[in-house]
């Protein structure tokens, strides 16, 4: 493709000023000087001046270890289990607040497992954090292919010479018209472990078999929830880039491929997903992104909680610099966020390099 | 910081030699009211009075939502550009004060004496901020339910004590005629949770942080008081007594009003719209689980930031604005409580022998405002978060020492917030 | 293209449109919801929300939630204020950001790769992380009025316009539709001696119909849609709060949700109506662009 390209250095660079020019003074420096606040202990607002920390934010955020705790014994020497049977180990906090391990100062248990009659517990220094970063990951995991396959889905369901198709078209777009916030309030409703529409629809159809969940204030379906309604949203956004692709590949391939007697999937395959492959890059990459900024559904819906299964990086980010007045801890996550990102997407783009 | 504290000064300085030249100086007011339309009408009709009633100033309002209005502040405080008079929450104006935007106030003291405590914001021995009136939280409760499950009716000097407490609700709970026996409004996780449930940690005997000097939160918060509480807190949703983070808003907004709730902690700012709809509503005071019962004082109040170029008039307009009658206005319209013992008889509510006088009382014998520190932001959010996850499941003794944690840190990464 | 219509007989006619209206339920349901919600008064609005009751307009059904809105808050000002900011930025956007992947897509030049990746780089960027060190920023530029510099852009138009006129996502759709683009136009077209512009403005653009609505339904959605936390740090007076801000009004003491609904509906109508319109752009220009079929 380069070898293609006429050069010409003027033209290039003056097309692209105005542009770049923008973007370097209202996003690039203000994400350079939030790097610099990660390096100090800069407050929103305080009397006190601004001193240089260095890494002591990032190790505050990061700090891991592994603790080996024996289980406990009693005077004999065997080991104490309670009625359920399971092993009695001392509190973690024992450790932890004691004066023997200033190490471990200020260290919460994240996670533990069995090693024979040991139990391995994994502190960490922020464990709120770490459970931002685990939800956040498992929220691209998901959403991706269920928006970006959705979407794919519903352009190809669009794409179809049928009368009134354009009336279909428009509503399934419309959640996308509505913003997230008002969808999140409006879910909320639906949600609802009492009184909700989904437990309601769910008991009718089930002909009173289903139990009502509470989807947004239990650990286990609180996420799955936030994804389910996130992907609803924002389909109807990557269907309309989806059919902007679809559009592009010409009618003739599509004759060709009837002649030749083609199925429905192999015209798919050989026809439709080749030419559209600069647009599915632009959707993974997009969609992904877009996952990564999870936020506004969290501050509306469920704060976080219930006992952080529903916390976000970008809404510990916020959490931290507004909330908590924290802009150097806020900032941290951010550039931790733009770090992990950068990496995704740098593995996307290899992954997906167009060979010449 | 530094180069903002300069441009600041600039500023000042600029619009002082401004303000000198001008006949009659124009000063900013910024209000948390937007949206609430009485509010909005007995703050215009003050302001409009103030003006006719002197030439020199002239007080422009400006109305936020009270959802965002910190945000909008602290933002405004960043980039230079506050007003003369600020409306303030109580308990932030330690911090506000504490980062040199806001002044004392040059009021007498005199001239405050008889004004209920909660409504004085005094941070450092002066006093920063006033108030035109004051909160209050109460047990809202049925006669009806009370007779029916033969409960004795708790005065302000005989509150129920923590047994009898969880007698009634156990008595409601059985009953089964609602769908939970206490509605807490835990749905609404901003400053709605310290200032409500903070006082139930108090009855208990802890604290959310230590008072003596501020600068530490541990044997408050995680101390066996505190312990006993949080055991208490997370009884109340695991058995089903109370509805839990996941709870719907409009159910907080109707529940006790169509009877799902039996009873429901909440402010006296919705009393008047209930007692519209339920005949026969009591207002209870809380109970003592032990070291007596306070209830949460401190609401939104006036000052006068450092960036002011008339100081003066912001405090004149202050003064003005806190006249019996005014006062009484916006007790009438809101149903709060007024800061003074003669506003009160000049109200529909709190005059002697009106529906909500109690709250008067209480507020004047158990208000505990939240603690006077800049540190308050963080440890409001921290203690939201802590009674949060221990409504939701969370181990009590962690998950308090972790909060104790992060506020001891966050203290210290402030040099002490200055105490 | 659109798929060739076959087999489009009885039965499966009728399968296709089942399967069509299926899917529009599921999509339609929350904003059948606004709408009716809006009608209702407060009270039977929270009861009806369990039930299918809460799509149907029965019960006490009036427009009076939407006068108390108006009268709560300055809805016309708070409309026209996103609409001027949504417009501008959409049409400035449109310009600098297909002028700026033209160069990428088209033309080789000395960097060209470090700094496409640089404001692709720019995607990954929160707007949360910059707001604040945006602030800062935006209240120390300068700008000139009609009385000479003025300092400071808070309170104005141009805050809530000119740091969004350039996204990486603008710049990324356009690029990639470019490279889409067939080169033997724009070779044939330098070949006669144009100049680069002039294949910009008439060959390029001419082509690029769906893109532009693309990118421009999804820009206008952005700024008007989702304008929240920037409008409520730079804007303090009422005369430049933009809709989203001004969502705030309804949760005061008790969150009024029948002119909760009201105002939401009335903010979606200009969204709704700009997207009808471009809609039938996007679908004109397909059929017009000879090359494309």
């Amino acid at each position: 493709m380069a070898s293609k390209l006429t050069t010409s250095n003027r033209a290039g660079w003056g097309f692209a000023l105005p542009g770049f020019a923008l973007i370097a003074t209202f996003i690039i420096l203000p994400f350079f000087l939030a790097f610099l606040f990660s390096l100090t202990n800069q407050r929103l607002i305080s009397p006190n001046p601004t001193e240089f920390i260095g890494l002591k934010n990032y190790r505050d955020l990061l700090s891991v270890a592994v603790l080996t705790i024996e289980p406990e014994r009693d005077a004999a020497g065997e080991i104490v289990r309670d009625d359920a049977g399971e092993i009695q180990y001392p509190r973690v906090r024992t450790i932890t607040r004691s004066g023997d391990f200033p190490q471990y100062k200020g260290m919460r248990e994240w996670f533990r497992w069995q090693s024979g009659d040991d139990a391995k517990v994994v502190i960490a220094k922020d464990v709120v954090f770490m459970k931002a970063l685990r939800n956040t990951l498992i929220f691209v995991l998901f959403i991706v292919p269920l928006q970006g396959g959705g979407a794919l889905l519903l352009a190809l369901l669009i794409n179809q010479k049928l009368r009134g198709i354009n009336i279909f078209r428009t509503v399934y777009f419309m959640p996308v018209v509505i913003s997230i916030v008002v969808v999140s309030l409006l879910w909320r409703f639906i949600y609802d472990g009492n009184d909700g529409l989904l437990n309601n629809i769910l008991n009718a159809l089930s002909f009173g078999l289903f139990e009502p969940v509470d989807w947004l204030g239990n650990t286990d379906t609180a996420l799955g929830s936030i994804i389910a309604m996130s992907a609803w949203q924002a389909v109807g956004f990557h269907m309309v880039i989806w059919l902007s692709g679809l559009q592009t590949i010409s009618p003739t391939f599509y004759e060709v491929a009837a002649i030749e007697g083609a199925s429905k999937w192999q015209t798919f395959r050989f026809v439709t997903w080749p030419g559209l492959r600069n647009t599915a890059v632009l959707v993974l990459i997009v969609i992904t992104m877009q996952a990564f900024a999870l936020f506004a559904q969290i501050d509306v819906m469920t704060n976080g909680g219930p006992l952080d299964a529903t916390q976000t990086l970008v809404f510990q980010t916020v959490e931290r610099g507004y909330g908590k007045q924290d802009i150097s801890g806020g900032s941290t996550i951010s550039v931790i966020l733009f770090l992990i990102v950068l990496a995704i997407s740098l593995v996307q783009r290899y992954l997906t390099r167009e060979r010449d | 910081m530094k180069l903002k504290k300069t441009f600041t000064a600039a500023l000042m300085a600029t619009t002082a030699i401004g303000g000198a030249a001008a006949a009659q100086t124009e000063l900013a007011l910024w209000y948390h009211g937007a949206g609430n339309e009485v509010e909005g009408k007995i703050i215009n009709q003050i302001i409009d009075e103030f003006n006719a009633s002197q030439s020199d100033y002239k007080v422009m309002i400006e109305s936020f939502p009270q959802l965002s209005y910190n945000d909008s502040v602290v933002a405004a405080a960043l980039a230079g550009n506050l007003p003369c008079i600020l409306d303030t929450d109580g308990p932030n104006m330690p911090n506000w004060a504490w980062s040199g935007y806001m002044q004392p106030l040059p009021i007498d003291e005199a001239e405050f004496a008889n004004f209920l405590p909660g409504t004085k914001g005094i941070y450092d021995g002066k006093l920063y901020s006033i108030g035109l009136w004051d909160a209050a939280v109460a047990l809202y409760a049925r006669q009806s339910t009370l007779d029916e499950l033969g409960l004795r009716t708790p005065t302000l000097a005989e509150p129920w004590t923590g047994e009898e407490f969880m007698a009634a609700l156990d008595a409601a709970k059985a009953s089964g005629k609602y769908d939970y026996a206490l509605d807490l409004g835990m749905n609404d996780q901003g400053e709605w949770y310290p200032y409500a449930f903070s006082p139930f940690l108090q009855s208990f005997g802890g604290d959310i942080v230590d008072r003596s000097a501020y600068q530490t939160a541990e044997g408050a918060l995680n101390g066996d008081a505190a312990l006993e509480f949080g055991a208490w807190w997370q009884k109340l949703f695991a058995e089903g007594y109370a509805p839990g983070t996941s709870e719907d808003p409009a159910d907080q907004q109707t529940g006790f009003i169509d009877g799902s709730f039996a009873f429901q902690w909440n402010g006296n700012w919705r009393a008047v719209a209930t007692m519209a709809e339920v005949d026969d509503v009591l207002f209870l005071p809380a109970p003592d689980f032990g070291n007596g019962n306070t209830i949460g004082a401190g609401s939104w109040q006036f000052g006068v930031t450092t960036s002011c170029a008339a100081p003066d008039g912001a405090t004149a307009f202050i003064e003005y604005a806190l006249q019996d009658k005014y006062l009484a206005a916006f007790s009438d319209a809101l149903g709060l409580i007024p800061s003074t013992a003669s506003a009160a008889q000049m109200t529909e509510n709190y005059k002697e022998g009106g529906p909500l006088a109690v709250f008067y009382d209480l507020s004047a014998e158990q208000a505990l405002i939240r603690p006077v520190t800049p540190g308050y932001v963080v440890e409001a959010k921290v203690f939201i978060k802590a009674l949060a996850d221990i409504a939701n499941g969370a181990d009590v003794a962690d998950t308090l020492d972790a909060a104790v944690d992060e506020i001891d840190a966050d203290i210290e990464a402030n040099g002490g917030y200055g105490h | 293209m659109a798929l060739v219509a076959k087999e489009n007989t009885g039965l499966r006619l009728a399968a296709r449109y089942a399967v069509l209206v299926l899917v529009a339920l599921v999509f339609a349901f929350p904003l059948v919801f606004m709408v009716i919600s809006s009608l209702k008064p407060d009270l039977q609005l929270l009861q009806d929300t369990g039930s299918l009751r809460a799509f149907l307009p029965v019960g006490d059904i009036s427009l009076d939630n939407y006068f108390a809105a108006f009268e709560r808050a300055p809805i016309g000002r708070f409309m026209l204020n996103s609409v001027i900011v949504t417009v501008v930025t959409v049409v400035l956007s449109i310009v600098i950001c297909s002028v700026a992947a033209f160069s990428f897509a088209f033309l080789n030049w000395r960097g060209r790769g470090v700094i496409l990746s640089i404001i692709l780089a720019t995607l990954i960027i929160p707007f949360e992380t910059i707001a604040i060190p945006l602030l800062l920023e935006v209240s120390r530029l300068p700008w000139l009025g009609v009385e000479g510099i003025e300092w400071g852009w808070l309170n104005t138009y141009r805050v809530q316009i000119i740091p969004w006129i350039v996204d990486a996502l603008t710049i990324f759709l356009f690029v990639q539709y470019f490279k889409d683009l067939p080169k033997e136009l724009i070779e044939a077209a330098r070949a006669e001696g144009a100049s680069w512009f002039q294949v910009y403005h008439k060959i390029v653009m001419p082509l690029s119909g769906p893109v532009l609505a693309t990118a421009a339904i999804l820009k206008s959605l952005k700024m008007y849609n989702e304008q929240y936390l920037w409008p409520l740090i730079v804007v303090q007076d009422e005369a430049h709060r933009p809709i989203m801000v001004g969502l705030g009004y309804f949760f005061q003491l008790d969150v009024a949700w029948g002119e909760l609904m009201a105002y939401l509906t009335l903010i979606s109508v200009p969204v709704l109506v700009f997207y009808l319109i471009l809609q039938r752009a996007f679908i004109a220009s397909i059929a017009s662009t000879g090359v494309k079929g």
